[in-house]
């Protein structure tokens, strides 16, 4: 007989429960399956409304992120044999997001923070086209790429007890993705974006738990992006008092050094 | 668009009946190892001002004279004392360990374009901590 494991599955629908429940299905154990394997066998051969995100399967859109057994991971790149034969795998929605339907959550706010702290090069100038393309050498990019890993996945907010207790943090991913364009040699941004950051629920919101260090599938780091930043922000601030006069240019070097 | 409206927007779930959030608990941090070695770390800082303040009580007793001294030094060789002490030791060498690990995070080194191996950034805080450590042992501990 074929190994067998059950998955404990939060289930919500908005217009008929109060709040989430759990409910259990048994599923083949297949060597090569991840959770989201398991999840599209529930939703194809056994109940057809399961909810859920998914798209690419290869750890690279960002979408199925849920908590697998309390902690918060990809689903396509966490396997099912990993729990062990005839375990029990308990999977929910991303935590601290609000819940939509099932296991999926709402990202709306999600996205509002992400588009405050401006994560796009900003150029002052506008050099001609004629000029060529802006070059860049391997140190210069080694300083950023890290940071640009980033899919998006939002399990760093899943991990987070900050995100959880105040609800105005900008969090993780948005911060370390602020980090990542005012690092890069291109960018002339930083001073724009030095209000949002340097902000109670900017850098200095974050205790530096590490939570989302340790659960970033991209090895992002945004826990070593937020405390950089705020040492850069701190350099700036004494900065503004030594150099009242030159300080409309600080943060801008700070950040291309 | 403002902030202000695409925040608005955020806030109200248009096309959907309900959302379901929940509140964090004041006790989030028991549930979880990771959570609660972040709490430990936090309150280790009531342990280093502990020491701060029973140095601030040596230097008071140590400008009183020898009396106040040995009056002190009594005081500190109380069982409960002791006690104190070994618990506040233990967390101040938690914060100690918790923190250096923690330095290569927050100081990313660069020596030639290349970023140094963060146990390379943490190794020398702990070298240099076991070297002083062990000069105030011996300073200490010496037969004059």
């Amino acid at each position: 007989m074929a190994d067998k494991i059950v998955l404990e599955i939060a289930r919500y629908a908005p217009d008929r429960d109060e709040k989430p429940s759990f409910q259990s299905f048994e599923v083949p154990l297949r060597k090569e399956w991840v959770v989201l394997d398991a999840l599209n066998y529930i939703k194809d051969r056994v109940d057809g409304t399961l909810t859920y995100r998914w798209s690419c399967r290869m750890g690279i859109c960002g979408s199925c992120g849920m908590m697998v057994n309390g902690e918060p991971k990809l689903t396509c790149a966490t396997f099912l044999s990993s729990y062990g034969k005839n375990a029990t795998v308990r999977v929910e929605p991303l935590r601290y997001f609000p819940v939509v339907r099932d296991l999926v959550t709402a990202l709306s706010d999600f996205l509002v923070k992400l588009q405050k702290v401006k994560p796009w090069l900003i150029r002052n100038d506008q050099p001609p086209l004629s000029q060529g393309e802006f070059l860049q050498t391997p140190e210069q990019l080694d300083l950023y790429k890290q940071f640009s890993m980033c899919i998006n996945c939002t399990l760093c907010y899943a991990a987070c007890p900050v995100v959880g207790l105040d609800e105005d943090f900008v969090g993780p991913a948005a911060l370390a993705l602020a980090q990542r364009y005012n690092l890069d040699s291109r960018d002339q941004g930083a001073a724009e974006r030095l209000a949002t950051l340097a902000h109670p629920d900017g850098i200095w919101g974050c205790t530096f738990v590490g939570e989302c260090t340790r659960v970033c599938p991209k090895h992002v780091d945004p826990a070593g992006a937020i405390q950089q930043y705020k040492l850069t922000a701190a350099l700036d601030w004494v900065k503004s008092f030594l150099l009242p006069r030159g300080h409309e240019d600080a943060p801008r070097e700070a950040g291309h050094d | 668009m403002t902030d202000q409206t695409v925040l608005d927007q955020a806030a109200r779930p248009e096309f959907h009946p309900r959302w379901y959030r929940k509140r964090l608990s004041t006790w989030w941090w028991l549930g979880e190892w990771h959570y609660l070695t972040f709490i430990l770390r936090e309150l280790t800082s009531i342990s280093v001002a502990w020491f701060v303040v029973l140095t601030l009580f040596q230097l008071r007793a140590l400008l009183h004279g020898p009396e106040a001294y040995a009056r002190f030094a009594a005081r500190l060789e109380s069982p409960i004392m002791i006690a104190v002490n070994a618990v506040a030791f233990c967390f101040v060498t938690f914060h100690t360990i918790t923190w250096f690990n923690l330095a290569p995070r927050a100081m990313p080194v660069r020596m030639g374009g290349k970023r140094v191996p963060e146990f390379l950034v943490a190794a020398p805080n702990f070298v240099l901590w076991i070297a002083v450590s062990a000069l105030v042992a011996w300073l200490l501990l010496r037969t004059p």
